[in-house]
């Protein structure tokens, strides 16, 4: 009991404090809007609207996490408000799932913007949503870990930001939305394979065109090991790095 | 209520940053209720101390406990019961003061009801009540000081880790946040306070540790320490007359004791045995000498400090930090 009164007093913190200000939330909506009317300007036909919805959807959590996380967590050590949260009777594990809550809704919440627009574009029908919303939530855990990796990486927050495009922008170009997978080199197919991008991406393309190349089970098993990798390896960087 | 006397033991407590002991198998205990000073300057451990004590940092070599618990190799059981203030002020800027109370509340899962009670107590006992819905960015220096040890204490610790609490603030905030010291200390709050300000450490705290390059080289109650430090007795007598009419008797009655006269009215009476201050003022009244004031000399701690170290006070409050390793605040 006491444990969620602290977790859920660190997330709502953060909702109010990051994710919910005005220039936030104005980044979440503008960034998925842009990226939307980017590819449906380019994309008038109603079919081809919906080909690039799961695209759209994956890089709008994957910018607004690892934006948010890691810019967010890099400030709080500058200010050193984060060794507060460190000397609370709280285990680690606890406080960073709680500290990359915040992140997590955020990104989900994000996804759904360009939803909304497309379907103002084109028919949805025969979109399986359920699966849409465990990619959408297992994408958001994932980019929110990949930002929790980065910000355990950098002591400065411009640091974060350009460390964070050093994953981002490769993962943009490989992970199969815009170029089908096959369609790489097969030098280059296997870093693809190692992004986790990859698999969301393609259960969203399997969820709403029904295209996708890698088999669902096998997708949602490498985004759950990528997740449990990248918060394992985090909190194995708190622990070593931040605890002295 | 626990009633053990010790609160936290430190058995041979050391930490090494690549080969560097920043401390160095230092030993103390801090007992219930009392203010331990922990002096030393820049550099010297205090801060690594502290880390080591909340949990902070990881202990290279040997143990702590805290109410006979040895919590060496899990801080996480023992912060509950601790309170820790920093050396500088680490709320949230974008919280307001009660808001930032209540979130410090609840992190040590106290429910909304008790922490919402306890900030609007704290808040008054510290007199923030007008500043409450003000945001943190907007305090002053020595408000932000005074939340942050209120922050300390919204969970009722066994202990409050107090590092300099006056460095960096305005006289006036740090006569007040001194007074509030010498108030939790009076409603039984242990403190461990570090500073680098001597005066402030021999007002306060009644026992102190001087830690230089990671090592306790003496600890003990202040007034013990200023004891052995003086060797003699001294106490100074203001008289309503010439002592020197007075002075062969005297010595004739006192055989033990030393005299040193000043002015005429003025004697300094040396004894390396306690003095016994009735005879001494009723052997001058029966004689026609009024005491107007009896003062016992004794030396300060800064002397004493001074003395036990080598290191003149001066250099203790300018020094830069020295190179201990990946201190937070770049002084261990």
């Amino acid at each position: 009991m006491k444990a969620w009164i602290a977790f859920s007093s660190i997330f709502m913190k953060d909702m109010r404090s990051y994710y919910l200000k005005p220039p936030n939330i104005s980044w979440g909506l503008i960034f998925p809007v842009a990226w939307t009317l980017m590819f449906f300007l380019r994309s008038p036909v109603a079919v081809e609207v919906r080909d690039l919805l799961p695209g759209v959807m994956a890089l709008s959590i994957l910018f607004g996490t690892t934006s948010m996380l890691a810019v967010t967590i890099t400030f709080e050590r500058k200010s050193r408000s984060f060794e507060r949260l460190l000397l609370a009777p709280i285990s680690l594990n606890l406080l960073m799932l709680a500290k990359t809550s915040g992140a997590i809704m955020f990104g989900i919440i994000n996804a759904f913007v360009p939803v909304i627009f497309a379907a103002f574009l084109t028919d949805l029908a025969g979109i399986n949503w359920l699966m849409v919303l465990a990619s959408v939530i297992l994408i958001a855990i994932t980019s929110t870990f990949m930002g929790l990796f980065i910000a355990v990486s950098v002591s400065q927050v411009f640091e974060a930001q350009t460390f964070s495009n050093f994953f981002r922008f490769p993962m943009l170009f490989l992970c199969g939305l815009f170029i089908p997978l096959s369609d790489l080199p097969s030098f280059i197919r296997p870093v693809s394979y190692a992004l986790p991008l990859t698999y969301g991406a393609d259960i969203l393309k399997t969820a709403v065109s029904q295209n996708g190349v890698i088999a669902v089970p096998l997708s949602f098993l490498a985004l759950l090991a990528f997740s449990i990798f990248l918060f394992a390896y985090s909190i194995y960087n708190v622990n070593r790095k931040w605890i002295l | 209520m626990n009633l053990l006397l010790k609160i936290i033991e430190a058995e041979n407590l050391t930490k090494t940053y690549n080969g560097f002991a920043a401390v160095d198998g230092i030993n103390f205990h801090i007992n219930r209720g009392e203010i331990f000073g922990f002096l030393g300057p820049n550099g010297a451990g205090k801060t690594t101390t502290i880390n080591m004590l909340t949990g902070l940092a990881h202990i290279t070599a040997g143990s702590v406990k805290l109410m006979e618990e040895d919590y060496t190799r899990n801080a996480r059981r023992a912060q509950a019961l601790m309170g820790i203030v920093p050396d500088e002020s680490n709320l949230y800027e974008e919280l307001d003061g009660r808001e930032n109370l209540c979130f410090c509340g609840a992190l040590y899962g106290m429910t909304k009801k008790e922490r919402e009670e306890r900030a609007d107590q704290l808040l008054e006992q510290f007199g923030l009540q007008e500043a409450a819905s003000k945001p943190f960015k907007a305090y002053s220096k020595g408000m932000k000081r005074k939340l942050t040890i209120a922050a300390g204490l919204i969970h009722e610790p066994e202990i409050l880790f107090l590092d300099e609490p006056t460095t960096g603030i305005d006289v006036a905030f740090a006569r007040q946040i001194r007074n509030l010291i010498t108030d939790l200390h009076k409603k039984g709050t242990t403190i461990f306070l570090t500073t680098h300000y001597i005066e402030e450490a021999e007002r306060l705290c009644e026992r102190v540790a001087f830690i230089v390059q990671g090592n306790i080289v003496r600890e003990g109650t202040v007034a013990g320490l200023m004891q052995e430090t003086q060797g003699e007795n001294i106490i100074n007598f203001t008289l309503g007359g010439d002592f020197s009419a007075v002075e062969a008797e005297f010595r004739n009655s006192f055989p033990g004791y030393d005299i040193k006269s000043g002015k005429n009215s003025t004697v300094s009476i040396h004894s390396p045995a306690s003095f016994t201050l009735l005879p001494l003022v009723k052997f001058f009244e029966e004689r026609g000498l009024p005491v107007f004031e009896a003062k016992i000399v004794r030396p300060s701690l800064e002397e004493v400090f001074v003395n036990v170290t080598g290191i003149e006070l001066q250099k203790m409050q300018t020094e830069q930090p020295a190179k201990t390793g990946p201190n937070r605040k770049g002084s261990a």
